[in-house]
């Protein structure tokens, strides 16, 4: 139960990361019911009209809510980082509860009672009102329980496009890989979803209940409460105009990055404003095209291969020249890398490389025949992991490798269940255990360079921008990145702090001008 | 050619001429049927089942606007009619009554005076009488759920909720056919009283000659889309009419049972 003492010590930052959640879900349920019962209502009336409505929000729903929001990310209007897009999203999962169960409650409605309000004179809008609504209204509740159900955990998600809300937290310990602070996000959001299905459950009771005055008077409270806050942070004005923003994907080494990118523009009197931790490669890619971010770090295998869909190419310089002009084909340039390559790694203990004097791959090849071996699932299975490296090198192990969970092959190799694995070059872990990472001397693995990527404009708009990032140029070493992982990884120290550490040893080396 | 069929200073309340419904795949119900139904009078029209019974109801309410022929309901054409207004004046009492779930026994009363736009007070005032009425006391009754009646309570419930806004006509489609006969008995009594307290153009439909007779003025024989005939209980007692006899089959057996 740690995660207490977590939020116990982020009193302020949970109360306002779990306002912001309550904001999100409460908002786009109310816009979600504000559709949704209206088009459920014609779609129950006129079948022809309300089956394409369903078929579109039921395709809606099976669009997986991270693909969702970098789709959005690039529309105007709904676009752009924050949490007008994560509202308009979660306004899409919570339709299709709210409109399937409008159709059944009206449709559900027995029809000697409709003709009886007909036969005492009711227009059919008195009859929608006075015999419909209240009678499908417990059909209509349910499928805003389940709508706000959803959204809670959708509303988790939220935080990939730096809509806050407590998925912060879920994204903050998945890249620490810091249970407590997953817990810390998780928990609470799991009891807000209960809380909100029994709250809602007990409304709908209250509601059917005599008395009525009084109730009107406080949903109506409640819903320009809700509608207030949420007007307020989707629309509260973006940071300064002169900002730049900085952006990065949701693992340690990214948001270290990001803080050095951040923290080196500050020192060039650049104003910064951070988006770090933002959902993937998709969503940084989307935020960058649509403007939303001017820099982030990427890797130019990854930017070649998952950005621009290019087949694998193991030639650095190529993939660097390709992915820089496809970058600028888009109005974005690719800056100098940083002189790191966060890439596969094969990896063995340094006692056996040193004992065996073992450099490359192909050196592990010659004796890997009694040796076992683990990898990732990924790796194992994908035909540019492990089955074309062993092709690759003639790799032959004693027995077929052991397919492993990547948070444990580093402990695995170093207590010696496995001789060799395949983990993460950057990884601090290696230097922890006293791993050695072979040299990949037939290039099998594609380059990952890790660069910059600005927005032109951004270059052009803030002339300092271009120098403070060439001047990180090949200034940080992959022992550099492995020791930063480590000490905010195993050392729980605050990126923003090693960042600055970091950034404060590379000065006295910058090569001093005049 | 109109022909007054009662004393000239009671109008006829209901006119129907030469009335043609036409419904669907079952055909013609209603055949250029005539009737006039004077202001004050109860009639009952009998008929076996698909006869029309209800249909002639629906004619009357503008719930269903008949192919050809005119329906006159006080001295309109019910196509002159807005539907709302008409059906307002019109109390309806439902085959399977219909009350709404959601609503206590009092709001179901209230329902057509809420329509009519009554103010709050005046409403619960004339729930209050129309309860009294039925011999449901408004004490226990108003604020009870509609659901947490017996039958005959509901039936009741639903001659008040069509007297509420004391409409000048009423419609009754069937309305004690769910009953047991002890409790039909009973309402059949009630109905006597209360018809004689507020005086309404009453048209009941039931397939039961029995139960028209005990309530009805002039008892009406549908057939084939029209009037077979129509004439006092008395005198339909005594028809030849092969489209008539059989309705009385039933009724004559128990009397000959009964001595």
């Amino acid at each position: 139960m740690s995660f207490i003492g977590f939020l116990a010590a982020h009193r302020a930052e949970f109360a306002a990361l779990l306002w912001q959640h309550v904001l999100l879900v409460g908002a786009s349920t109310l816009a979600a019911i504000a559709i949704g019962v209206p088009f459920g209502i014609l779609a129950a009336r006129r079948p022809r009209l309300g089956a394409p409505v369903v078929w579109i929000a039921n395709v809606v729903q099976t669009i997986p809510s991270l693909a969702m929001f970098g789709f959005l990310l690039p529309v105007p209007l709904i676009g752009g980082l924050g949490a007008r897009v994560a509202i308009v999203v979660l306004i899409l999962y919570a339709l299709l509860p709210v409109i399937r169960t409008t159709i059944a409650g009206i449709r559900g409605v027995d029809p000697s009672l409709v003709e009886a309000g007909t036969a005492l004179g009711m227009t059919p809008a008195q009859l929608l009102r006075q015999v419909e609504l209240p009678l499908a209204m417990p059909s209509i509740v349910a499928g805003i329980r389940v709508a706000a159900v959803i959204g809670v955990g959708t509303a988790t998600i939220a935080a990939a496009v730096g809509a806050g809300g407590l998925g912060e937290y879920i994204f903050r310990g998945l890249s620490m890989v810091d249970p407590t602070v997953i817990l810390a996000g998780a928990v609470p959001a799991a009891a807000l979803a209960l809380i909100v299905d029994g709250g809602l459950l007990l409304a709908e009771r209250a509601l059917r209940a005599p008395g009525r005055v009084p109730r009107r008077a406080l949903a109506a409270g409640l819903v320009i409460a809700i509608l207030g806050g949420a007007a307020v942070i989707a629309f509260r004005p973006a940071a300064g105009r002169g900002a730049v923003r900085v952006g990065s994907k949701n693992f340690t080494e990214q948001i270290l990055l990001g803080e050095i990118v951040a923290q080196q523009l500050e020192r060039a009197g650049l104003t910064v404003e951070r988006r770090l931790n933002l959902g993937g490669t998709f969503i940084c890619d989307r935020a960058l095209r649509s403007g939303d971010i001017d820099v982030y770090v990427e890797y130019t295998g990854t930017a070649d291969t998952a950005v621009f869909k290019e087949p694998v190419d193991t030639d650095r310089q190529r993939v660097l020249e390709r992915v820089r002009r496809r970058y600028a084909e888009g109005g974005l340039t690719l800056l100098p890398p940083l002189g790191f390559e966060n890439t596969f790694a094969i990896l063995v203990r340094g006692e056996e490389a040193r004992r065996l004097h073992l450099s490359t791959i192909e050196d592990a090849a010659a004796v890997s025949a009694s040796w076992r071996a683990g990898f990732g699932y990924e790796f194992l299975q994908r035909a540019d992991g492990y089955p074309g490296l062993s092709q690759k090198y003639g790799l032959r192990f004693a027995a077929p490798p052991t397919a492993m969970d990547l948070s444990l092959i580093y402990r695995a190799l170093a207590e010696r269940q496995v001789d060799l694995v395949a983990g993460d070059a950057t990884s601090g872990l290696i230097a922890a255990y006293d791993l050695f990472m072979l040299q990949d001397n037939r290039r099998y693995f594609p380059p990952y360079d890790a660069a910059p990527v600005a927005r032109a404009a951004a270059l052009l708009g803030h002339p300092a921008l271009r120098e403070a990032l060439d001047a990180l140029a090949g200034r940080i070493s992959i022992d550099d990145m492995r020791r930063m992982n480590q000490a905010v990884d195993a050392g729980r120290e605050d990126p923003a702090a090693v960042a600055r550490a970091f950034l404060a040893r590379l000065e006295p080396r910058r090569p001093s001008k005049g | 050619m109109r022909v007054p069929a009662y004393d000239s200073r009671v109008t006829a309340a209901i006119s129907l001429r030469g009335v043609h419904v036409t419904r669907g795949d079952a055909g013609s119900v209603l055949r250029g049927l005539d009737l006039d139904i004077t202001a004050g009078e109860t009639i009952a029209l009998v008929g076996r089942s698909g006869a029309g019974k209800s249909t002639l109801l629906k004619v009357i309410n503008g719930l269903i606007v008949p192919g050809r022929g005119e329906v006159i309901v006080e001295g309109r054409a019910t196509r002159d009619w807005n539907p709302f207004e008409l059906r307002r004046r019109i109390g309806y009492v439902l085959q399977d009554i219909g009350l709404f779930p959601h609503m206590t026994v009092g709001e179901n009363v209230g329902v057509v005076p809420r329509l009519l736009g009554w103010e709050a007070a005046r409403i619960a005032r004339r729930v209050d009488e129309m309860l009294d009425l039925v011999a449901l006391p408004p004490a226990t009754y108003a604020r009870r759920p509609a659901t947490e009646l017996s039958g005959g309570q509901r039936q009741r419930v639903g001659v008040a909720r069509a007297l509420a806004a004391d409409p000048p006509i009423l419609l009754m489609d069937e309305p004690f056919g769910a009953l047991d006969p002890v409790t039909r008995a009973e309402l059949h009594r009630e109905f006597r009283r209360i018809q004689a307290q507020v005086r309404k153009t009453v048209v009941i439909v039931t397939h039961d000659m029995a139960e028209a007779f005990a309530l009805a003025t002039r008892v009406g024989v549908l057939d084939d889309g029209g009037i077979a005939q129509l004439d006092t209980p008395k005198a339909l007692a005594r028809t030849t009419d092969p489209r008539v006899r059989p309705l009385l089959e039933p009724l004559l057996e128990a009397r000959a049972i009964l001595g």
